[in-house]
């Protein structure tokens, strides 16, 4: 899958591209978020043109509305959403950090109850793999025992070897594995002991990638990079490293010489739909009265079709009565991030 | 600019050019403009527009947005054409948004109260040029009393919107002469008067006295003044103007209500209603086609038979929970019922979302809250709505307007005839 084409001479970073089923993605690369089958408010065809080759849609929320049969008989995500390049869905678990209040979890797998109404819904490894074969995203996740990154104690331990286990039953469930690569996930909170006693099992599976997960959501940046390191140290160097939920501009940059791929995060497009604009220097709020006479682009060397075209002092006018100055804000971002 | 008028029955069918700062704009007649909010068209950004087929020539964009930011404008004095990434556009400014409710009593002998996101702005004569010098416009509505539309206004306030649209006007024109911004500019002057026959073509005849580029007919939007004094009121108007000048009104959207309109003689119409119809998450697809495909005629045709039976008491119960703004002309994509339809939202057109998407994509994209959702809607009601323009050129040109009536008509009664467009 991993094709390295570089290596730097002084950090861990590595250039390469990943060889999918959808066509061949160069890397380092950053993955838009389209949770919904949906990259927000851009076509398939602007999304395409930003120059992405891969993006993520989410198995929870496609599951749930509406629904992976649905998604199946309009020919997959891809057919759903119309997006000829590659797809990459992640389990569900993430969820049942950020939604705990309605979640449980055991052996079994997760039981959720989802927002919207309906039933309790069971969500196991073989439940996830189902969905995601049905979605027919190009990469696949493991579902995994997720722990929030701030937890301490057994639980920490409990879930790294449930997520193992799990990753048994996702391959043993996989019924597509020539159309859709599983990836497995490396996470059980920040402490490296308990992650060293674990890497030799998880490296042992014959998966064609790894992720990094349970890492992103509030713990300390020293901690942070400091584990980011370790685990990309310890995963095989010819199999792509992806680190979920990642992230800003400089967490991108430190991330890739730690040695890592693949980045997904909903930043970019959700910042744009509060006004903000990126830029190398940190962010536009374009709401702010600053901007209102501000006749300058977001960014003057920056390509995408709205730098090209319109001026800050323009888009803080639009936000206020159009969507459109959402999407232009989407495509700065993107074409930013990617 | 220069009309030319093709001397067909039923309808002024021709053309606008000459437009624009380079002169190389155009904009065939009968049309519509493109309706913008602050410059970009509802939802779309610029790539996504040029995937609309047949956008008008002339863009429109209303004054209070620009307005507010009036400081901005004068500052970057390049004109609002530049400022919003659209140089070589040709600009129409009306006085007010279509969408926007203005409410009665805030206009005087001396102002106008205008409606933004930031309230109400009063506006005089000479602050309105003040920022038409800032904007720099191709048209522009000149600033006008339009307040009859509420249904309360007698024959002394329709007077009075006549007398003081006639001053506001020829303050105007004096101001215009004075302004070298506004040189290439055309004032389009407002035909008011209310509901009252003589006080509309008191304004009319006046207003036709003055130099002015076009016409404005004023004071029809809402839905308080009956129908058919409507439709005698605008005849009688055009019946006074100039045949050389176009003759836009305002407020007026549904297919039908059009084709009223350009039978008696109006040229130009807004497009607020593909948008109106896209906010309330509906797809248009009333059939324009005058000459359907006589073998899909037949299996429609005998398709629709077997839906009646079951169709009659289904609708009944799509209706009352439907938009109550919802018009037969459309059709609702958060219904159930689409939840699984594969089909494009209207068969046969050629737009970006019924080439690449299906109703069960917009379904869902609407009933989770998706951005992307107001995107396609409007990408496919913006180029069904300029098609059917392009069918209303296209029946005059063939002598076919009453077949292309007849066809509406029907539907505005009935229902989209089938849902296929060929």
């Amino acid at each position: 899958v991993l094709r390295i084409v570089a290596e730097c001479g002084r950090s861990r970073a590595r250039a390469g591209e990943l060889r999918l089923p959808h066509g061949n993605v160069p890397c380092p690369v950053f993955m838009p978020v389209g949770t919904r089958g949906t990259a927000k408010g851009l076509t398939a065809a602007q999304l395409a043109a930003l120059g992405c080759r891969i993006c993520l849609g989410n198995t929870f929320h496609l599951g749930t509305r509406p629904g992976s049969e649905l998604v199946r008989r309009s020919g997959g995500l891809h057919g759903f959403m119309d997006w000829p390049h590659n797809l990459l869905t992640d389990s569900g678990g993430f969820q049942m950090v950020s939604l705990l209040e309605l979640s449980e979890v055991s052996e079994e797998g997760v039981r959720f109850q989802p927002p919207h109404g309906g039933e309790q819904i069971l969500l196991s490894p073989e439940k996830s793999m189902e969905i995601q074969n049905a979605l027919g995203a190009d990469i696949v996740m493991q579902l995994d025992d997720v722990v929030s990154s701030t937890t301490t104690g057994p639980r920490v331990e409990e879930a790294m070897h449930r997520s193992v286990r799990w990753l048994d039953r996702c391959l043993a469930a996989h019924a597509r594995p020539q159309q859709q690569l599983l990836f497995a996930i490396v996470q059980g909170g920040l402490d490296r002991v308990i992650w060293g006693s674990r890497f030799p099992a998880m490296t042992q599976r014959d998966v064609p990638g790894f992720a990094i997960g349970g890492l992103s959501g509030g713990e300390d940046k020293a901690q942070f990079w400091r584990t980011v390191k370790f685990s990309a140290e310890h995963l095989p160097r010819d199999k792509p490293r992806y680190l979920m939920g990642v992230g800003y501009a400089t967490d991108l940059v430190v991330c890739v010489a730690l040695g890592c791929d693949m980045f997904d995060c909903v930043f970019p497009t959700r910042t744009a739909r509060f006004g903000s604009a990126l830029v190398p220097w940190g962010s536009l709020q374009l709401k702010n009265q600053q901007f209102a006479k501000d006749f300058r682009p977001i960014d003057a060397d920056c390509g995408c079709p709205t730098c090209q075209r319109y001026s800050r002092a323009y888009l803080h006018a639009l936000l206020r009565s159009n969507t459109a100055a959402l999407h232009l804000l989407t495509l700065h971002n993107i074409a930013y991030q990617v | 600019m220069r009309l030319k008028l093709l001397g067909a029955g039923g309808g002024r069918l021709g053309s606008l050019a000459g437009l624009g700062r380079s002169g190389a704009g155009a904009l065939a007649l009968p049309g519509c403009l493109l309706y913008t909010r602050t410059g970009a068209a509802p939802h779309l950004t610029h790539d996504t527009l040029r995937e609309v087929r047949g956008v008008p020539g002339v863009a429109h964009i209303a004054l209070p947005a620009l307005a507010e930011i009036h400081d901005v404008l004068e500052e970057y004095k390049e004109g609002a054409a530049k400022f919003m990434g659209l140089p070589d556009a040709v600009l129409y400014c009306s006085l007010h948004d279509p969408v926007t409710p203005c409410p009665s009593g805030y206009n005087t002998n001396k102002m106008v109260s205008l409606w933004g996101s930031s309230g109400r702005m009063e506006m005089t004569a000479s602050k309105f040029m003040d920022i038409q010098r800032a904007i720099q416009p191709d048209w522009f509505q000149c600033i006008s009393d339009g307040d009859t539309i509420s249904g309360e206004a007698g024959r002394k306030r329709a007077k009075k919107s006549v007398d003081r649209s006639l001053s506001f006007l020829d303050i105007c024109l004096q101001l215009q002469e004075k302004s070298p911004e506004l040189q290439g500019s055309v004032m389009f002057g407002a035909i008011e008067g209310g509901d009252i026959l003589e006080e509309r073509l008191r304004s009319a005849r006046e207003t036709a006295k003055r130099p002015v580029g076009g016409f404005l007919l004023d004071g029809f939007q809402g839905s308080a003044m009956a129908k058919e004094t409507k439709l005698k009121l605008i005849a009688s108007v055009t019946a006074e103007l100039p045949e050389d000048k176009p003759r836009i009104i305002h407020g007026i959207g549904k297919p039908d209500e059009v084709l009223e309109c350009i039978e008696r003689g109006v040229d130009i119409f807004e497009s607020f209603f593909p948008f109106q119809v896209t906010e309330r998450g509906c797809a248009l697809v009333f059939s324009y086609d005058c000459h359907p495909d006589p073998e899909a005629t037949v299996l429609t045709e005998n398709g629709t038979q077997d839906l009646e039976k079951n169709g009659a008491q289904e609708d009944q119960e799509e209706v009352s929970k439907a938009d109550p703004e919802m018009t037969p002309f459309e059709i609702s994509l958060k219904d159930k019922k689409y939840h699984d339809d594969f089909g494009p939202l209207l068969e046969g057109c050629s737009c970006y979302c019924c080439q690449r998407h299906t109703r069960a994509y917009v379904h869902h994209l609407l009933v989770t809250n998706e951005l992307l959702a107001g995107v396609l809607l409007m990408m496919h009601n913006f180029q069904h709505y300029f098609g059917f323009f392009s069918a209303i050129r296209d029946a005059l040109r063939d002598s076919k307007l009453d077949q292309l009536k007849e066809l509406v008509f029907r539907q505005a009664l009935q229902g989209p005839a089938n849902t296929t467009l060929r």
